[in-house]
């Protein structure tokens, strides 16, 4: 019945459903029965949604990355196969794209799979995934094309001192964790920043953020934008204003009488040892130290005596630890220091006799920044509660200055061999003539102490990237001629190690689209990275 | 004709009835379904008697017997033993067999002339096989599985095999039983024969999933169709024609 057969191989049995003659097989079935009875595509998607950024050109793969892909590319196909649910369960042997029209918002792939049914009988079948592209701005691109002007939270960030130390360490802390990576504008003014967002939310992470690194107390407001009665919606725009504690690293101030009392008669004239949530305040002449948070110095505020302009640079004569050394807290030593004036070496003979903290890092000989007290026109209406009236010491020694020895580096062609990101801050108009020219030089100061203070303190550039700087040329290779004295060793610089190897991305304007939505961007290699976000690695 | 039924939700019926030409055991159930369709197919002709072997209901596995014996396993307990004496012909000898391969209905399959047991088996056994069932015994595999009772199942008229038989397996076994067999599968599909069909020489029972083909299979190879009136009629008169000329 069917035909010549091999002795020694299965018979042919008749499929249990149709009844056709078949070589045996597991399932009792002949292939079409099998195809009838299973769907092995069963439970796998069929169609599917994917987002596609019309601006950039690029498919977000979930949870929040963006790749480029181009059309029937492999790239694409891995993508898509990617996204079709259920094919854990079945074995993946072809897949391949259908052509469809570029415009049409459809993807066709052509999927093949092998799975094992009905008591271990393999079937493969080739099945159509189609997928629908919707369009859906990118989290950059939205943002580029986003208004600042249309925004929804404003945080402005100000303190009220004369200097911006404060918001350069604030913005590269802010780059360091990402906290820019929401705003549709940063805009400067004149004591602070402003941050502006698309939501709300995003606001008041950043107000999280600021209250967790900085000394600050906050308010918040809103405002009534629009209202929809049928609706039961209001449209708000929201403003958070971020004080920060007009106390900075260096400046001294005079408790008032009752927070000097409340800590145990601590001060009052004292040194502003360290700034984070909140800061640190040293007697340099007991070294008593306090933390003073926020909320603390707002129940009884008090602004400095002095800060880092009014400082005054002394030649240490003479050093020696007080009460034989037992007096230390910290890195701080209590000392006895003779100190003369810079200004006065060489022309007179004062000499100033004061208790400093500074007794591990003086040396005589080394150079000071201190506050001249004695001369300082000091107006402070704290300062005359007391009673008794206060010891005001002559001098009060702040940090070792290494001014002489950077200046000597520069003439010497030795640059820093570093540098640091900045944020993308729209500045006020600027001034023109003279104030501009005034105003640009005091931002070219604040920068330059900004930068001293990172390379002198490993507490503040721990909490900072440092990029190194390409175009600064070695250090070796500058200092070639080492014949002459070379006591400039001392001078802190960020050790290599600290600098972190910068990723460049070759922005490239599309001049028709100009800046905004239609930038391009052209990757160093072939991996993709979100826009904005920067993958460092080490360096060496 | 074939019936189709099922036990307890259960397309396996081969594990839960043993049918021969002289008797019928069926497994105790939590409903007389079960029973009852055996009752009235084969109540007027042979006895049909529910029982247990061992305590458990897998009466098909555990028991095998022809038209002039049973055979039980040791682990059958007096009780039911006595059970089966009393409602069974009495002619029929029951044996009860001392065997460490105590599923005997997945051991030996076996018709009133012929018996293939697995090839493991003591001989003792074989020659109690071959006593009790009279039959004449052969040590066999069907397709590579030692477990003959359970891979294949016939009667006097002919029988069903596993699907994997070779044909040379086929014609070796069809000349030691002296019977037509055919390979096929029973429940939709599945290659445990035994345990989706049970017959005897004029009725057979399948599982509820088998399909028409696989029933048509059956009726064929084991002659059931022939047995309709009419049939019987022309057989005879073709035999008697035979005769007479």
């Amino acid at each position: 019945m069917f035909g010549v057969q091999q002795h020694n191989a299965p018979g042919h049995v008749l499929c249990c459903m149709c009844g056709v003659g078949m070589p045996p097989n597991p399932a009792g079935m002949c292939v079409d029965c099998i195809r009838s009875q299973v769907d092995i595509t069963d439970g796998i998607q069929k169609q599917c949604t994917v987002l596609y950024c019309n601006q950039c050109a690029r498919y977000l793969q979930p949870p929040r990355h963006w790749i480029r892909a181009d059309l029937e590319s492999k790239e694409l196909l891995t993508f898509c196969i990617k996204r079709v649910k259920g094919l854990g369960k079945v074995k993946l042997t072809d897949a391949g794209f259908i052509w469809t029209e570029p415009h049409s918002k459809r993807l066709k792939i052509k999927l093949t799979v092998q799975k094992e049914v009905l008591n271990g009988a393999i079937l493969q079948q080739t099945f159509v995934v189609e997928f629908v592209v919707e369009w859906h701005m990118c989290d950059a691109c939205s943002r580029a094309a986003a208004n600042a002007d249309q925004w929804t939270a404003c945080v402005q960030v100000r303190q009220k001192v004369e200097h911006k130390r404060t918001f350069l360490f604030l913005e590269q802390l802010i780059l360091k964790h990402g906290m820019e990576a929401n705003t549709i504008g940063i805009k400067s003014q004149p004591d602070g920043l402003d941050f502006y967002y698309g939501s709300r939310s995003h606001g008041l992470k950043l107000l999280d953020f600021l209250q967790q690194v900085v000394p600050v107390r906050a308010r918040h407001d809103k405002q009534l934008v629009s209202h929809d009665a049928n609706n039961n919606t209001y449209n708000y725009q929201y403003t958070f204003m971020v004080e920060i504690v007009p106390v900075c690293k260096e400046d001294i101030v005079c408790l008032p009488h009752k927070v000097s009392l409340g800590l145990g008669g601590v001060g009052p004239i004292m040194l502003v040892t360290r700034v984070g949530a909140s800061f640190q305040l040293t007697d340099p002449s007991t070294l008593r130290q306090i933390w003073v948070a926020a909320d603390q110095y707002y129940r009884s505020p008090y602004k400095p005596i002095g800060s880092a302009k009014m400082m005054t640079e002394y030649i240490v004569l003479d050093i020696e630890p007080a009460d034989m050394g037992r007096q230390r807290a910290g890195k701080y030593l209590l000392a006895d220091v003779q100190v003369a004036r810079l200004a006065d070496f060489g022309v007179n003979d004062v000499i100033l006799h004061a208790k400093t903290h500074l007794g591990h890092h003086l040396n005589p000989g080394d150079t000071a920044f201190g506050y001249d007290l004695a001369s300082l026109q000091i107006v402070d209406p704290e300062l005359e509660k007391y009673k008794h009236g206060v010891q005001l010491p002559d001098v009060l020694l702040v940090k070792k200055s290494y001014q002489e020895k950077r200046r000597r580096r520069r003439q010497k062609g030795v640059g820093r061999g570093w540098k640091l990101q900045r944020m993308d801050i729209a500045e006020e108009e600027a001034a023109g003539g003279a104030k501009g020219a005034r105003e640009e030089e005091r931002r070219a100061n604040d920068e330059e102490l900004f930068m001293q203070e990172l390379e002198e303190d490993e507490d503040v550039r721990a909490q900072v990237q440092i990029f190194r700087d390409a175009a600064a040329q070695p250090r070796a290779a500058a200092a070639t001629n080492d014949d002459e004295d070379d006591d400039d060793d001392d001078v802190p610089e960020v050790p290599i190690e600290c600098l972190l190897d910068e990723l460049s991305l070759n922005r490239r304007v599309d001049p028709d689209v100009g800046g905004g939505g239609g930038d391009e961007y052209d990757e160093d290699d072939g991996d993709e990275y979100e826009e904005g976000e920067e993958d460092e690695e080490m360096a060496d | 004709m074939a019936v189709r039924l099922q036990y307890e939700n259960s397309n396996d019926i081969g594990v839960f009835a043993n049918l021969t030409n002289s008797y019928c055991i069926t497994a105790l159930g939590g409903s007389e379904n079960f029973y009852s369709v055996f009752q009235s197919e084969l109540a007027s002709d042979i006895p049909v008697v529910k029982t247990s072997i061992a305590g458990t209901r897998l009466v098909g596995r555990m028991s095998v017997g022809n038209k002039n014996g049973l055979l039980l396993p040791n682990s059958v307990t007096d009780q039911e033993l006595l059970h089966m004496r009393n409602s069974l012909p009495d002619d029929l000898i029951i044996q009860r067999v001392d065997e460490r391969l105590s599923a005997l209905g997945n051991c030996i399959a076996c018709n009133d002339y012929v018996a293939l047991i697995h090839p493991d088996l003591d001989e003792e056994t074989e020659e109690i096989v071959a006593d009790v069932l009279g039959v004449e015994v052969f040590r066999q595999t069907i397709a590579g599985n030692t477990l003959v009772g359970s891979y294949c199942c016939f009667t006097n008229q002919g029988g069903v095999v596993h699907p994997q038989t070779t044909i040379q397996d086929l014609d070796e076994l069809s000349s030691l039983l002296q019977v037509p067999l055919v390979a096929g599968t029973m429940n939709r599909g599945s290659d445990v024969i035994s345990a989706g069909l049970i017959a005897n020489d004029w009725a057979a029972f399948c599982g509820l999933d088998t399909t028409s083909t696989e029933l048509q299979v059956v009726e064929n190879i084991l002659k059931l169709k022939q047995l309709q009136p009419s049939s019987l009629v022309t057989n005879l008169r073709a035999s008697l024609v035979d005769a007479l000329v």
